[in-house]
């Protein structure tokens, strides 16, 4: 589902849920609407008593929903009343996730239902932990993480999401392109031609989208698209060295200077999956990378043309 | 984690601790630390860490906090210069 398949399924019905068997003095956990993040909550809370109450976040994430406001304080004050929850609860507490933070304000929510809203800690499975605690998290607790595994698992799904019309338009495009020779077209050549310089846009997304993000605290610089680039330099010399035969100067060139174009950009499309790249620095990083990923292009397509017309 | 940090020098959160209540809720909401408390107010302890969520600034109920919040993805830029319109994604 993360990878976009059956995402059509991914939304559950707002309301109130029960997690076992809750009592009036059980605690009141606020979530989205998310399929895989109640799944998450079901599986590693199945020891604990508690209200669930489902907001609707349109089926997204609670951190990106709260990004982007539906995950907000009338939202939760709404399905508050609609479930009457004051009338099956004795407290007025409720638990939130800490990243819908960034579209639920603690203070409108009591204006706006009466009830206090606590911020529990980043990971559903610290939760019994919080509790047990007396409702408090520690300063681990408070910490979003981004380790190989975060990484692993968003790698591909991000790599899915590149695998568009447009990347089958280019496909065309390049097939097309390489079939033009001097006595016409030529369907043997555009797969002769071709092929290599698809084989090499998707060695360039699988370093800039894959090997980069797996790579990437132990990779040069700060920016996404540095860290791309050298990744894509790196697979690219080693394509040069292996196809080195097969290959003209030209086409050595455009493979060196093209490989690192496309793999800095996609390395730098992994900002979106990343939680630690501010808007600003990001917009600070593209201003930058966009003309130099431009003109590696640029330079790249016209070394193959100049490849191409010295056969 | 502490050793992949990203590009600091661009970011908008700004602290004015005169206007501080010292309730510790930025503290509570930052998923990097940024903040901590000290002589009972708040105190920007690692800004550079800083990822603009915006959930310090919408939780100060005094508005100490100040930060132009959104999201750090290069699509959702992209797609905001060409609409000329707001950052936004599909995500």
């Amino acid at each position: 589902m993360r990878w976009g398949f059956g995402r059509e399924d991914y939304r559950v019905k707002p309301g109130l849920y029960a997690l076992g068997t809750p009592v009036a003095t059980s605690p009141v956990l606020v979530t989205g609407n998310y399929r895989l993040t109640l799944d998450e909550l079901r599986s590693s809370l199945d020891e604990l008593e508690a209200w669930l109450l489902v907001v609707d976040t349109r089926g997204i994430n609670v951190w990106c929903a709260a990004g982007k406001g539906t995950f907000s304080a009338e939202e939760v004050a709404r399905v508050v009343a609609e479930t009457r929850l004051a009338e099956v609860v004795e407290h007025r507490r409720l638990i939130l996730p800490q990243l819908s933070a960034p579209g639920v304000a603690a203070h409108k929510v009591k204006e706006a239902c009466g009830f206090r809203a606590v911020f529990g800690p980043v990971r559903v499975a610290e939760l019994p932990g919080f509790l047990a605690a007396g409702m408090k998290a520690d300063a681990e607790m408070r910490k979003v993480t981004f380790d190989l595994r975060d990484r692993a698992v968003l790698a591909p799904a991000e790599l899915r999401f590149a695998w568009d019309r447009r990347v089958l338009l280019a496909c065309v495009g390049i097939l097309a392109a390489s079939s033009i020779g001097a006595d016409g077209v030529s369907l043997s050549r555009a797969l002769r031609r071709g092929t290599p310089i698809i084989g090499a846009g998707a060695l360039a997304l699988l370093a800039g989208g894959g090997l980069t993000p797996l790579a990437l605290p132990w990779l040069p610089g700060r920016a996404f698209s540095l860290k791309g680039a050298v990744v894509g330099g790196i697979v690219a010399a080693a394509a040069t060295a292996t196809f080195r035969r097969q290959l003209s100067p030209a086409a050595r060139l455009a493979l060196l200077v093209g490989v690192p174009a496309v793999s800095s950009y996609a390395a730098m499309n992994f900002t979106g999956s990343s939680p630690i790249t501010s808007p600003s620095g990001v917009e600070l990083e593209m201003r930058r990378a966009l003309p130099l990923q431009a003109a590696a292009a640029i330079v790249a397509v016209g070394a193959w043309i100049a490849s191409r017309l010295g056969e | 984690m502490s050793t992949l940090r990203y590009i600091e020098e661009a970011v908008t959160l700004e602290l004015d601790v005169t206007r501080c209540n010292g309730c510790g809720l930025c503290v509570a909401v930052c998923p990097h630390a940024v903040f901590a408390i000290a002589d009972g107010r708040a105190a920007l302890v690692d800004r550079g860490a800083c990822m603009e969520c915006g959930a310090c600034a919408l939780n100060c109920a005094p508005g100490a906090i100040s930060v132009e919040p959104g999201v750090g993805c290069a699509q959702a830029i992209i797609n905001g210069w060409l609409t000329a319109s707001e950052p936004s994604c599909d995500c």
